[in-house]
């Protein structure tokens, strides 16, 4: 059952149109983050949902009634600030049963209820405390405390892990989709990193010149980008591109890359004689030891060590630079100079020069065959 | 490197006494004259040295002064009595009317809020002259010459603006999102107004309350012309000390001490309000 449903949103500050038509639907339960670079509305989004902000034009519906005109206090929404926003003259526990007074619950369930959010998060120790006695850790339980304790089936986290420490950071990733599962709540999380979003959500909604670009599964986002502009979000490092144009050689798709030809499969067909981007993701690419029909001759130029992983900064050619990652436990460094450079055809991008669209290959049958092909010359 | 720190500790006690000496000459001064008589007071060359006397308190919480010419009845205690109902009336007032519109001009945008905002500013440019002469005509008219309503409005032109001005740049200070997150706890706007900003604004307040109190005590001119003496407050009275057979410096000093004292108390006492800082840590900056 759709439990939050946004149609052709419009939101325009000053002369600066924030929002541009987005559409999106959350089903109930759903964890949802909405990932896209800063100042691209994710923040707005969630405030038209409150309703801290009304929009300019378009529908909201909260569990399938028209929000429109209904106030924040009046949404049943639950709510934790990428700024915690804790009232700063109340203590963490009242700060916490803030969400509670207002429903007329008695004191001693309010107090239950209280106690037991607060046991949840690890915060119960310091229940007494005023905001500016916690540190950044503990506001950031209370704020999320305060938005969790009410039960409410709708959840707005606006970025809740941008302003602590990097070890925290990753220690609520890990307790938060148990926790938020466990909770049943539907949620909307807005995020800006990327491998947050991939984490913490069922569905990945990507934000981008005012729209939802893309909304899917992690899995689907990373492999199936629909445009080169969602494919650029994905992935550290970032993925390369490469201007390249498809010739039909012998009735087979080819493209040049660093002086060397590449055979495409043949259901690249269709894109021969159109201008496209390559899009390589590093994780794809290879360093071998001899050349071959699918090896470009390279320039290692320098190696990133990244504990985990390793950055390999390697030059084509025409001078073009492709960064390549690989897994960092190699017994002996790699040493810079000359070297070679495998392509994995399967996870190839190819996006219109033009559109950025991802070119769509006719035929998937093709693609799994000269996967074949390659693992055999190995 | 010792020797100068020295050096430069001492100078910087000496400037220290030097400029407190300068600005508390005055009131001490007059504090020395509350306990002397005019004879002393006037004598030549002045001295330090003299007996105290609590004559001109007596004389003014009594109510008569007896000059060399011979008594006379002075209502200063009561004219204390008007500058405190007067004030304390006036920013009780300024409080209920400034606070809210405050708040509106803080957090609503709306048709020509900042022309009307900038209107009740300029309300403390005018001088207090210019606006009088038509004032008292029509206070003449409406029947409010000469009361404490009347004087307690016009007070408003004092009072109405430092709070608004004040209290809004504190209101502008808490993050809206402290309100908003309130609003989404389930509260109405209402319960956040009293609940969530007035106490977030507390400190500038009762800053700009007791600021606009200070005003209005010390105001002269409004109530000299409004009011006849039964209703004026200590700054208009102190004119009576002007006798025929001269100045009553004992007793004007004894008055301006006893003036100074509630102002002065009421300060001392909203200083543990006027603490800064009790929004940090709210919100992660």
């Amino acid at each position: 059952m759709t439990q939050i449903e946004i149609r052709n949103l419009h939101k325009t500050f000053k002369a600066d149109a924030v929002l541009n038509g987005l559409s999106l639907s959350v089903d109930r339960g759903e964890i949802v983050t909405l990932f896209g670079p800063s100042g691209t509305g994710k923040t707005v989004l969630l405030r038209l949902l409150a309703g801290i902000y009304p929009p300019d034009a378009g529908t909201i519906l909260l569990r399938g009634r028209d929000a429109s005109g209904s106030p924040p206090d009046k949404r049943g929404i639950g709510m934790a600030f990428q700024n915690f926003a804790l009232f700063p003259h109340m203590t963490a526990r009242n700060n916490i049963a803030s969400a509670l007074t207002a429903r007329k619950t008695n004191a001693g369930e309010i107090a239950r209820k209280v106690e037991a959010v607060a046991q949840l998060l690890k915060i119960g120790h310091v229940l007494g405390h005023s905001p500016r006695e916690l540190s950044n850790g503990q506001k950031q339980r209370t704020a999320l405390a305060r938005a969790l304790v009410a039960d409410p089936d709708i959840l707005l986290l606006d970025d809740p892990l941008r302003n602590v420490d990097a070890k925290l950071r990753y220690e609520m990733r890990l307790e938060l989709p148990a926790l938020l599962k466990r909770v049943g709540s539907t949620v909307l999380y807005v995020t800006q990193d990327f491998k947050e979003a991939m984490a913490l959500g069922d569905r990945v909604a990507v934000l981008l010149d005012g729209r939802i670009a893309q909304c899917d599964t992690p899995a689907r986002i990373y492999a199936e980008p629909v445009n080169v502009g969602v494919a650029r979000l994905f992935g550290d490092p970032t993925l390369n591109l490469i201007e390249v144009a498809p010739q039909l050689v012998d009735g087979a798709p080819e493209i040049r890359l660093g002086g060397m030809r590449i055979r495409l499969p043949a259901s690249y067909a269709v894109a021969a004689g159109g201008l496209y981007l390559l899009g390589l993701r590093p994780e794809a690419l290879r360093l071998v030891e001899a050349p071959g029909p699918r090896t470009v001759a390279v320039e290692l130029v320098a190696v990133t060590p990244l504990n985990e992983k390793s950055v390999l900064l390697l030059t084509m050619q025409g001078g073009e630079e492709l960064l390549a990652s690989e897994a960092g436990d190699r017994d002996e460094p790699r040493r810079t100079g000359p070297a070679h450079v495998a392509f994995d055809l399967d996870a190839l991008l190819l996006f219109e020069r033009e559109s950025g669209r991802r070119f769509i290959p006719s035929g998937n049958g093709e693609v799994a065959h000269e996967r074949i092909a390659i693992t055999s010359h190995r | 490197m010792e020797r100068s720190s020295i050096i430069e500790r001492v100078l910087r006690a000496v400037l220290l006494t030097l400029i407190v000496i300068f600005f508390l000459f005055p009131i001490v001064w007059i504090l020395l004259m509350s306990f002397q008589t005019n004879e002393q007071i006037l004598r030549i060359p002045p001295s330090l040295s003299f007996v105290p006397t609590l004559e001109n308190y007596k004389a003014l919480i009594s109510g008569h002064l007896l000059t060399s010419a011979g008594s006379l009845d002075i209502a200063f205690m009561r004219n204390l009595g008007n500058s405190v109902l007067l004030s304390t009336c006036a920013v009780v007032l300024a409080l209920i009317l400034g606070v809210p519109a405050a708040y509106a001009f803080a957090r609503f945008k709306f048709w020509l809020s900042e022309d009307i905002a900038f209107t009740l500013l300029s309300f403390r440019f005018a001088p207090p002259l210019l606006v009088l002469l038509p004032l008292s005509l029509y206070f003449q008219d409406l029947g409010l010459v000469d009361t404490y309503v009347g004087l307690i409005w016009v007070y408003q032109l004092i009072a109405l603006p430092l709070i608004l001005w004040i209290v809004r740049g504190y209101f502008e200070d808490i993050s809206p999102d402290i309100e908003n997150a309130y609003r989404i706890a389930g509260h109405s706007w209402l319960r956040t107004f009293f609940k969530i900003a007035v106490p977030l604004a507390g400190p500038g307040i009762a800053a700009a309350g007791l600021l606009s109190f200070i005003f209005c005590w010390n105001n002269f001119v409004f109530a000299l012309v409004l009011a006849s003496a039964d209703k004026q407050p200590v700054t208009v009275g102190a004119l009576a000390f002007v006798t025929a057979s001269g100045i009553q410096y004992g007793q004007v000093a004894a008055a301006i001490v006893l003036s100074v004292t509630p102002t002065l108390l009421l300060a001392l006492y909203a200083q543990r309000w006027l603490v800064e800082g009790l929004s940090l840590g709210a919100v992660k900056g």
